[in-house]
This record gives C-alpha cells, sequence and structure tokens, in this order.
C-alpha cells in the first residue's frame, strides 16, 4: 500500500488531474466478466494475480474452513517462494519456482461460504467481481461445491473444489471448468468393500442410517453396491434429517433388526453425534447373528474423529489422504512428509486432509497456468484435463478429461485404539490402489451417459 | 411502533388519507413524494455511492458497488418492505416468511429452465406461487394470533425447508439445489446446442455491465441491478400508497386493538389475510429477482435463520417505518459480505504504517471482529442499535438530522414524525 | 412392543431436554414477560461448563522426552496432568473422567452469576419495550455469547463423556421382564431422564411450597397488584432469572455427555423450544414440561421404520405438523392462559 492513500486529499489531487483524461468508459455486452481486451473473465493486470479462497468460516464446519485457509495461506507463499517450498519441491511438474504464477506475485482474498450455496455465491461473486479473481477454491459440502461451480462456469472462471465427497460435483453436475482433487462416494465404497470383507468377512447384514440429502443418498448407494457386490445383504436403510441431533430414536431398533454391521452415511456433526449415539447404546460391545457387531463409517476426517473421541476407536473409515501416508504406506507416497514438515512448522500441528486437498488444488492450477502460459481459463482446463502427476502426496495421480476427477488410490483408515495425541486418532488400513476405484465416466452412479462437461467457458 | 403509527399524518383527524391520497405528485402527499424521489435518487447513484473508495485503497475493502451486492440490496430491501406490510402495519410477526420466498425462487427456476429465459414470465410466476402458497397458509396461521400465529408460520416455514432438503429431492434438487444446466433447453429460447442458458430480460443479459473509471475510481452499472432496483422503486412506491390507503389504515386499527374493531362489527380477518397474502408475493418477487439475477436456488433459503433475519432487518431499520426495512436489510447485507472478507492479512496492511508490536497489538484486537468474526460484531451491532435507538436506524438518522437542525437554526420542526 | 418402549424411553429421554429448556424459557416469559431468544445460548454454555472443567482437571504441564519423536522430527513433548502429579496416575484420571458430574456443582454459581448478570445488565431494561425489541437485542445476545465460546473453543464438537462407570448401557428389558436383550438403553440416558425429572420437580415444589415462590406465582398473575402490596418483586425476578438460567445450565452440563457440545448446539434447541413453549401454553409451567415430553415421543414415534416406510420423509416435519394441529384444535397450545402474548 502506498503512503498517498493514507491521505484523502491526495488521492482526490491526483484523481482530478487524471481524471477527465482518463474517463474510458467500457461496455461489455453479454458478460460484465469478461475483460474487454484478453477475452477472457478478470484478466490479471500488472504483476500481481489474485486468487479467491472461498471456505466455511461460520457454521459448524468452520474449523475444517479454518484448517483450509492456513494451507492456501501456505500454498501461496511457497508459490512466491517464500518458506521452504513444500510439496513445490516433489511434484513431478517442475514449472512453479517460486516467481509466483506466470511471473505474477500471487495475492488472495478470502469469503465465508457459511456452508450454504446462497452465501457462498455471494462471497464467490464478489471476489469475481470486486477483486477480480482469476480463480475460485474451497469449500466444505457438495451443496456449496456444485453451486460455486456452476457459477464459476457461468462466470468464466477456473474452479478448483475444496472438500467435496458426493458423486454429483463430477458426476451428474460436472462442469467444464470445474475440478475436483478430492475423492467420492463411489471410490468410498469400492474402495471400502474389499477391506470390509476381509475384516468381517463376506456374511454380514448390514443397516444403514443415511443423511437425508443428496451426498447421503449417493454414499449409501455407493457403498450398498460394493458391499452387496461382495456378498453382503442390505437388511434395512432409514433416512435421517440433516437437522438431526439426537439419533437414540434411530440407533435404538439396530440391535433388534437382525443386522451385524451399521453404516453410518453420516459427516460432519451428524456423524459425531450418531456415532456417539451408536456407541452409547452398546453397539460396539453387542454380538449379532453369532458375530461382533460392527459400525463403519464411510468418509472420515480428522475434525469428527476428534468431535467423535473415544467413540471412533476401531471404527472402519476412508480418507483421501492422511499425514501418516508416507511413514505408513511407503514412499509412493512421497510428497506427504514435506507437506507435514513445513505446515507442521508453521502451525504447530499436523494438516488435515481438507488442508491437503486444497494445498494439492493451488499448486496444481498455478502449475497448469504455467504450462498453458496463459491465465484464460479454457486454456488452464486444457491442461489440467488428462493431467497425469505424481509427488503431492497421493502417489500417480490422473486429473481425468472426462469429468474433471482426480483418480488416485484411497485410504482406508481405522480408528486408533490408544492415540498418542490429539492429531494421531486414526491409523492406515490398507491403501486401495487406483484400478480398483476407477470407474467409467458414464457410470450410472455419476449421472449416467447424460452428464456432460459442456464446453468451456473464458467469459467472454 | 404504535406511538409512532398515531404520530404519522395519517392518524392526524384533520388530514384523512384519502384527500392526501389525492392530491401532489403522483397521490403522495409532500413529505412521501420527498422520500420516494430520494430513494430514487439514492438507488439510480448506489454505483456511486457505494463506492466511495479509489481502486486499490486500503479502503476499497468497503466498498459495495459491485453488481452482486447491489442486486441484494435491493432485493432484500423488496423482502424486508413486504415484510413491513405485515408486521408494521398489523402487528403480525411471521416467523416464516422465507417459505414465501423460497417458493417464489423454485417457481421461477422451473419457469426458466422449462419455458423462457426472459425474467419477466419467471418473476410473474413467482409472485402467482408465492401468493398461492401465502394464501394458504395465511388462511390457516390467521386463526390464531399473537406468538401462536408466529410459531404457526415458522411451523410451515420449518416443514418446507424440511421437506425441499430431502423428500422432495426431485423437485428442488435438495442439496444441491437447481441451476440451468447445458442440458436444460427452454421451449421458447432457441439456444444454440450446448448453450447453457442465461437469464435476460427481452435480450438484455442480466451480466451485462457497463463500468466507467474516473482516474482512480471504478464504477459499475449493471443491467440487472437496475431493473431489480426499478422493480424495488414500484414496489416501495406501492407500499407508500398502501400505508397511506384506507386499507393501511384499517391494517393499522388491526395493530392497535383488535378487539375493539371487531366490536364495531368489522371482521378483520379478511383486512390481515390480504396482508399476507400481499406480503408473502413481496416475498415471492424477492425470490424470483434473486433468481433472475443469479440463476440458483437451494433450500437452505427458507431456513428459520432466513426467515429471521428478514424480521431482524424489519427491527433493526425501525418497523412501521417505511424507509426503515430497506436500510436494515442493507446493514445487514453490508456486515455480511463486506465485513467477513476482511481477513488478518488485509489487516496487517492497513496497519503496516505501526511499529510491529504495536501493529501486532492492534491486529489482534481487531480481529476477533472482522472476518470469521463477522457474526459477533453483528451480534453487538443488534444489540447497540436495540439499546440505544429503540425505533431502530431510522431513529438514528432523525436524531442525526435533528442535530443538523437544530444547528442551523431553523424552524423548530413539530412533533417527532418518523421519516416514513 | 419391545420396539414401541424403546421409543417411549427414547421419547421421555428426549423430551427431557425440551422440558427443561422449555421450563426455564416459560419461567422467564411468565415472570418477566421477556421473550429470551438467548435462552437456547444458557444452554449451550452449560455444556460448555462440563467442557471448560473438563479441561481445567485435565491441565497439565509438558515434559520433554528425548527418547521419542514427535511428528517433525522434534523430542515429543508430553502432556502431564496436575492431577495425575497430585493424586497418582489413578485417582488422578478417575477425577478428570468425573468432570462432568462435578461440573453440576461447578455451573450452578456459574449460570446463576450469568443469569442475574443478564438480567440486571439487559434484560431489565426491556421489560417495557415491544416483544419485537426484545428478540432483537435477545438474539444479538445470543450470537455474541455463541461467537464467544467459538472464539475460545473453536467450531468442532468437544467429545465430554461420561465417567466410565456410566458409558455403556445396561439391559433395561430383562429388568423390566421382558426377554433378555430387547430393550438395551445406555445408563446416562437414564440418569439424564432421572436428572431431568428431579429438576423439574424441584422447581414446581419451590414455587408451590415456598413464600418465595408464592409471591413469584402471585407476581406472574398480577404484576401490578403484588407491587402495590408493597413487596419488592423485582428482586424476586431477578433470582427467578438466575433460576431459568441454571435450569437451562444444568440441561446443558447433564446433555454433554450425549452429544459433544458445539457452539451452536444452542440454536439447534432455540426454535424446538419455542415451539414446546408454544405448544404447551405459553405463560403454564406444567404445559411447557407436558409439551416437551409429548413431542419428544411423537418425534421418536416417527422415526420408526414402520411408519417411515408409511410416510416417507415424515420424520422431517413430524414435530412441526404436530405443533399446527394442536394450535388449531386448542387455540392457546394444551394448557395456555388467556390473554398472554395473543396481542
Amino acid at each position: 500500500m502506498t503512503k498517498s492513500n493514507f491521505t484523502r486529499r491526495g488521492v482526490l489531487k491526483a484523481g482530478a488531474a487524471a481524471g477527465a483524461a482518463l474517463a474510458t468508459p467500457t461496455i461489455f455486452t453479454g458478460a460484465v466478466w469478461a475483460g474487454a481486451h484478453t477475452g477472457f473473465t478478470n484478466a490479471p493486470q500488472g504483476d500481481t494475480v489474485t486468487l479467491g479462497f472461498n471456505v466455511p468460516q461460520s457454521g459448524p464446519y468452520a474449523d475444517e474452513g479454518a484448517d483450509q485457509l492456513r494451507a492456501y495461506q501456505l500454498a501461496v507463499e511457497h508459490l512466491n517462494g517464500e518458506g521452504d517450498g513444500g510439496m513445490i519441491n516433489t511434484f513431478t511438474s517442475k514449472t512453479l519456482d517460486g516467481t509466483g504464477i506466470m511471473g505474477k506475485k500471487v495475492q488472495f482474498v478470502t469469503g465465508d461460504t457459511q456452508t450454504k450455496s446462497d452465501a457462498a455465491r455471494a462471497s464467490a461473486r464478489s471476489m469475481i467481481e470486486k477483486d477480480g479473481a482469476i480463480m475460485i477454491t474451497g469449500g466444505s459440502s457438495s451443496g456449496v461445491a456444485v453451486a460455486v461451480q456452476a457459477l464459476c462456469q457461468e462466470a468464466g472462471v477456473i474452479f478448483m473444489a475444496g472438500l467435496t465427497h458426493s458423486n454429483d460435483t463430477t458426476g451428474k453436475d460436472r462442469k467444464a471448468n470445474g475440478f475436483r482433487h478430492f475423492f467420492n462416494s463411489y471410490m468410498s465404497g469400492a474402495a471400502l468393500a474389499p477391506v470390509l470383507a476381509k475384516a468381517y468377512g463376506t456374511d454380514r447384514k448390514a443397516y444403514h442410517l443415511t443423511a437425508d440429502y443428496n451426498w447421503g443418498y449417493t454414499t449409501e448407494q455407493a457403498v450398498r453396491e460394493s458391499t452387496e457386490a461382495m456378498g453382503w445383504e442390505t437388511v434395512n436403510s432409514v433416512l435421517t434429517p440433516l437437522t438431526q441431533t439426537d439419533f437414540s430414536s434411530y440407533i435404538a431398533p439396530v440391535l433388534n433388526s437382525g443386522a451385524d454391521v451399521l453404516v453410518l452415511n453420516h459427516y460432519g456433526g451428524n456423524m459425531v453425534n450418531s456415532l456417539t449415539n451408536a456407541v452409547q447404546f452398546g453397539l460396539r460391545a453387542a454380538e449379532a447373528n453369532g458375530k461382533n457387531f460392527e459400525i463403519v463409517v464411510p468418509l472420515y476426517s480428522e475434525l469428527m474423529a476428534r468431535g467423535a473421541g473415544a467413540n471412533i476407536k476401531g471404527i472402519l473409515g476412508s480418507q483421501n489422504w492422511d499425514w501418516k501416508l508416507e511413514n505408513q504406506a511407503g514412499a509412493k507416497y512421497y510428497g506427504t512428509n514435506a507437506f507435514v514438515q513445513s505446515f507442521g512448522t508453521k502451525f504447530g500441528f499436523p494438516p488435515s486432509q481438507a488442508a491437503h486437498t486444497v494445498y494439492v488444488q493451488t499448486l496444481l492450477y498455478a502449475d497448469a497456468v504455467n504450462r498453458a502460459g496463459s491465465f484464460n481459463p479454457c486454456a488452464v482446463a486444457e491442461a489440467l484435463a488428462g493431467f497425469e502427476f505424481d509427488g503431492m502426496g497421493n502417489g500417480p495421480t490422473l486429473y481425468r478429461a472426462d469429468d474433471h476427477q482426480c483418480f488416485k488410490d484411497v485410504v482406508v483408515v481405522r480408528g486408533k485404539e490408544n492415540p498418542e495425541n490429539e492429531f494421531d486418532l486414526v491409523e492406515i488400513v490398507e491403501v486401495t490402489p487406483v484400478e480398483q476405484v476407477t470407474y467409467a465416466p458414464d457410470h450410472p452412479q455419476m449421472g449416467g451417459a447424460e452428464a456432460s462437461l459442456g464446453a468451456c467457458n473464458p467469459g467472454a | 411502533m404504535t406511538e409512532q403509527a398515531t404520530n404519522t399524518p395519517i392518524a392526524k383527524p384533520k388530514a384523512p388519507p384519502s384527500i392526501v391520497a389525492s392530491t401532489g405528485f403522483l397521490g403522495l402527499n409532500r413529505k412521501d413524494a420527498t422520500l420516494l424521489a430520494l430513494v430514487v435518487v439514492l438507488t439510480m447513484l448506489a454505483p456511486f455511492i457505494l463506492n466511495p473508495f479509489p481502486e486499490g485503497s486500503g479502503m476499497a475493502q468497503f466498498n459495495a458497488g459491485y453488481p452482486d451486492l447491489m442486486q441484494r440490496f435491493v432485493i432484500f430491501g423488496i423482502f424486508a418492505i413486504g415484510f413491513n406490510i405485515l408486521f408494521g402495519l398489523t402487528g403480525y410477526l411471521s416467523f416464516g416468511h422465507a417459505a414465501f420466498l423460497g417458493v417464489g425462487s423454485y417457481a421461477a427456476i422451473w419457469m426458466m429452465k422449462l419455458v423462457t429465459l426472459n425474467i419477466i414470465p419467471a418473476i410473474i410466476l413467482s409472485i402467482i406461487f408465492a401468493g398461492l402458497f401465502a394464501l394458504l397458509v395465511g388462511f390457516i396461521c390467521l386463526r390464531r394470533s399473537g406468538i401462536y400465529f408466529s410459531i404457526l408460520t415458522l411451523a410451515f416455514a420449518q416443514m418446507s425447508y424440511a421437506l425441499a432438503y430431502s423428500v422432495l429431492t426431485p423437485i428442488t434438487g435438495g442439496e444441491t439445489g437447481l441451476q440451468i444446466k447445458a442440458t436444460d433447453r427452454p421451449i421458447l429460447s432457441g439456444l444454440e446446442p450446448g448453450e447453457i442458458g442465461r437469464a435476460n430480460f427481452f435480450g438484455i443479459d442480466m451480466r451485462t455491465s457497463y463500468e466507467l473509471s474516473l482516474g482512480d475510481w471504478l464504477f459499475t452499472f449493471n443491467a440487472g441491478y437496475y431493473i431489480a432496483a426499478v422493480v424495488m422503486l414500484l414496489s416501495f412506491y406501492l407500499s407508500i400508497r398502501i400505508f397511506r390507503s384506507p386499507f393501511g389504515m384499517m391494517l393499522r386499527a388491526v395493530k392497535s386493538n383488535q378487539q375493539r374493531m371487531s366490536y364495531t362489527g368489522l371482521n378483520s380477518k379478511p383486512y390481515t389475510l390480504a396482508a399476507f397474502v400481499i406480503s408473502g408475493m413481496y416475498a415471492g418477487l424477492a425470490g424470483g429477482l434473486m433468481v433472475a439475477m443469479d440463476t440458483q436456488v437451494g433450500p437452505e433459503r427458507m431456513f428459520w435463520t432466513a426467515s429471521g433475519e428478514v424480521v431482524l432487518m424489519a427491527i433493526l431499520g425501525g418497523v412501521g417505518t417505511l424507509i426503515g426495512p430497506v436500510l436494515g436489510a442493507g446493514m445487514i447485507k453490508y456486515m455480511e459480505n463486506i465485513i467477513s472478507k476482511i481477513n488478518e492479512t488485509i489487516l496487517h496492511q492497513w496497519f503496516a504504517f505501526l511499529p510491529d508490536g504495536l501493529e501486532d497489538f492492534v491486529v489482534s484486537m481487531i480481529y476477533p471482529f472482522i472476518g470469521k468474526g463477522w457474526h459477533l460484531t453483528l451480534g453487538i451491532v443488534f444489540m447497540l442499535v436495540v439499546i440505544f435507538l429503540p425505533g431502530g436506524l431510522v431513529e438514528g438518522g432523525q436524531k442525526i438530522a435533528g442535530l443538523f437542525r437544530r444547528k442551523a437554526k431553523t424552524d423548530d420542526t413539530p412533533s417527532k414524525t418518523p421519516a416514513e | 412392543m419391545e420396539a414401541i418402549i424403546l421409543q417411549i424411553l427414547n421419547g421421555l429421554d428426549k423430551g427431557s431436554a425440551y422440558a427443561l429448556i422449555a421450563l426455564g424459557l416459560t419461567l422467564i416469559f411468565g415472570t418477566l414477560g421477556v421473550v429470551n431468544f438467548a435462552h437456547g445460548a444458557l444452554f449451550m454454555i452449560g455444556a460448555f461448563c462440563a467442557v471448560t472443567l473438563q479441561r481445567l482437571l485435565g491441565l497439565s504441564h509438558q515434559i520433554v522426552d528425548e527418547t521419542r519423536k514427535d511428528f517433525l522430527g522434534n523430542p515429543l513433548k508430553i502432556d502431564v496432568p496436575y492431577m495425575h502429579e497430585w493424586f497418582g496416575p489413578e485417582i488422578g484420571q478417575s477425577i478428570i473422567e468425573w468432570s462432568v458430574p462435578l461440573a453440576i456443582l461447578f455451573s450452578i454459581p456459574i449460570m446463576a452469576f450469568i443469569g442475574i448478570a443478564m438480567e440486571r445488565g439487559l434484560v431489565k431494561h426491556f421489560y417495557k419495550r415491544p416483544h419485537a425489541d426484545q428478540i432483537l437485542v435477545t438474539f444479538g445476545l445470543a450470537i455474541v455469547l455463541q461467537e464467544i465460546i467459538k472464539y475460545f473453543y473453536g467450531a468442532n464438537p468437544i467429545p465430554t463423556p461420561a465417567p466410565p462407570a456410566f458409558t455403556g448401557s445396561f439391559d433395561f428389558g430383562a429388568l423390566v421382564g421382558f426377554d433378555a436383550n430387547t430393550i438395551i438403553y445406555p445408563y446416562w440416558r437414564l440418569i439424564y431422564f432421572s436428572f431431568s425429572m428431579i429438576v423439574i420437580a424441584g422447581v414446581f415444589a419451590f414455587l408451590q411450597f415456598t413464600t418465595f415462590g408464592m409471591v413469584v406465582r402471585a407476581g406472574m398473575a398480577d404484576r401490578e397488584t403484588v407491587g402495590l402490596l408493597g413487596i419488592n418483586i423485582d428482586k424476586r425476578f431477578t433470582i427467578m432469572f438466575a433460576i431459568a438460567a441454571c435450569v437451562a445450565g444444568l440441561a446443558g452440563v447433564m446433555y454433554a455427555p450425549i452429544n459433544s457440545p458445539n457452539y451452536h448446539m444452542g440454536m439447534d434447541f432455540l426454535v424446538l423450544s419455542f415451539v414446546v413453549v408454544v405448544v404447551g401454553g405459553m405463560g403454564s409451567l406444567p404445559g411447557a414440561v407436558l409439551a416437551g415430553f409429548l413431542l419428544g415421543i411423537v418425534e421418536s414415534f416417527a422415526s420408526m421404520t414402520q411408519i417411515l416406510d408409511i410416510f416417507p420423509g415424515i420424520n422431517q416435519i413430524i414435530i412441526y405438523l404436530i405443533a399446527i394441529i394442536i394450535l388449531l384444535t386448542r387455540p392457546r397450545g394444551l394448557m395456555g392462559r388467556k390473554g398472554v402474548m395473543e396481542e
């Protein structure tokens, strides 16, 4: 910031001098967001480029949003050549050299999605219209991701999704301008099923409690189809309201239903409460059909595990990434330690998977711009589509061109029996290889043949 | 509020509303005409007024003159004006008004997905649907009064929200809501294959903007905003006419003493029901406009917090005053969109001129109130306003105006009249 | 049959929370005539009293263990709670584990203080103001309170387990003569129910059998006359506010092990508790309790698979549907008094 801005008069003087001469009206027809001469929205002017970090800062996912913001801050530092460089050093593409993106210094604006699609779009629009953001990223729920992705498609900027697990984001609601690094419901189901079969046998009767909204539906469907394919039987499936806080009336009948596995297709506060209630009702200690009763939580997160406390012990679930991955599952997942090292040094605790995915997304975007040699969203999208990379902590990864979904190994984890500290809550059980979780782009769970990316929109 | 109502010119016997209404500009008395003119000027010049700080300066963070927020100001203004017709005049506190906004939004987006991308039919449909839904809800809820009425409306809104989020997913899109997709082919649109439809007003895209840069300043004149602003001015004008009409008078009578009214043999229910439906149609109009400006609907729009928000807008601005709810709406939306975007980095930029230790101290003192702490600031503002300005922001405006008048030593203004 | 009994138990349990919050709301409303939107926040603060005590008891200092490494490769720092040092690891640990029951004692002075401060500092000035103003100011206060909690404790739920002796569940069915293993119920939920019955009974007994309660009841019925008799009703009303805050706080403390507390749990309960109060009838304490249990039980039944198969999604709306039906058939709720908040 320059000094002159502090004295209002100075600015006024400057304005008056330049005023008449610089009055350059420009008329945009079609789309306001289109830059006049560049052919795409918000083409960076000068020597900086602005990214928009749109994460939940209020509401139940505020802590997850805070962790994402930390990772973004770190990514921006690394892109601008500050800090130790983190995963830039391990990333297989070598275009990032600490000079920003295409030589322009990276700046960022932040906003609050409130985990509401209206608020998230308002925040994203203000970033695009007011702050001139060239890319929007972040978020902690699929409703928000789909809404903001649609907005970015209309506005002609790139959307790099944050934590969104519903199939729809890259399934029936996929968009040419939108990209997702995080895994999805289908992959959770496909990754969990073989591990479940190994751990609990193929002769099991499952009872599903499912959050009554899109993400719940796709997760239940994914887990159901892949476990039934292995011989499990689904005894019952009950939808629970999103606003439910006490799940006792849904948990109580489970034990007498003939089921011996309870699958909780819940996320966030719902999951913390339903799992806590299930353990209260003695399901972990119970026996059914002559076997130990088991509970499965398809989508895990570190924050949820922390919220559930001791109740998480021994419960199987899946994750996109875990900070212990490289140490425990091998050097294939290199990059992990580099990221954990720089995040841990800066903030004093290990990063969550939400932080990891947004950090990777930011680097991937920056690299794609460099490789494309342009900020034009269509050029960037082309550079990202079909891009194969490694060294970002997940092993070899493909950004598939058909649906803009990343394909990589999925981590299956279990709540740790004796955690050493509050960040060491899960242990890695197995890493399911990418081949097992890959599906056809027109898979019925992904919107079938009708789903299409549409055309890329540069905004002009 | 009751005092204010009795203080207004129409309540004075010497100026019966029918006479006032028939004189003056557009059927308004001089004071109302002045107020309307003021609002017209403010809304038309909003791109200038809301962007007082030059681009690139530290204060530019506080600029609100970008299309999205300007659109939200006027749309929520309409919502609050409509709410005020019910609450300000009749005293019936609806805690479920967001349901009508939501119903209007869903109606509008389906019109755009299926029939035409022109916003006018979509908005008309949203008003009709919201009106019908309000008729149904109002007919049932108005059998009770006071808090029982409030809870009944709340119950309907919460049921609408819960169903839209879950069971009605095929119609509402559930959690992910509805957007216009590449596969949507409205029958009257003539889109090319693969083209994603955009809301327009007889061919004018809502996002069309004209940008004027004067020196360091950049002003954006957005088509969508001006369309919404004109609609808001019409709604505002209509609400003045309703306030000043015999019908409005009847509604005030309902508020001040319903019992006495029924003793005189008048059945108040048709009047309150009419007010409820009109107010619901305003909400539907706001919902339709929201879709027109940003083609997307999500069920959170109907959650009780959204209903509560419009109540707060009305009270914050000044219940029963004409302009108050609009001010309240502007205030809440401004804080939601501007304060929430200030982050620690920006604070450090602002105070970079201070010595390091002092800078960190100042930043750490302000930090809890901005960015993710914007709710805290909002809560404090609510409390301060209601403690020190019982009549809402309008009263604050009057106090300031009063100070100026005293300074200028002009004629003593008569009694404390609200700026209706 | 077993399934129905299970759901009745669940309903009573949920109803306990509703009833306790609604009871406090009605006390404040009935005595002071104030619509308190911050009441949910008081419930939340109660739960965070338990969290705070758990943290206080768990306060520890760090010792560095050179033989082990943390995730960054630095020497591991181990937290040693003072309780372990003072009382030995075993007794110290069990003191920490008993933090929730201990928090009952811990929370009463805190909640009473918050209640008095709220009444004297803020609510007092709003007795004569319109209900709309009361709503705005208490809602603003609720936001401020929950943001303060969020600032210190974060947005994530914080696990606050019950003492190990009460964490499990037991065969309730076998106790009352059903087949073994048909009705398994958690200890803590039965404790919660019993506890709330004691609190409710205590409040009623207090109002019914003490002079203080008699005056307050008289004040509820006709404040002016009581004032004219030369009784300082204001002071008593302050105490009633403190009692209501304590009831909400205790409900929160005991609720902490059932669901991990988070900063917005008060808002989650706020709307529901207003529905309960109104369905019970404004100004009626027995009505509030009755409606609390009624809605709890109805909600539990609506979540049964057999019912959901017939009416899909009924669990989403049942509370509101019942509220509408009751308010349409009984104009003032179950036991409401005439003329209260009907203007």
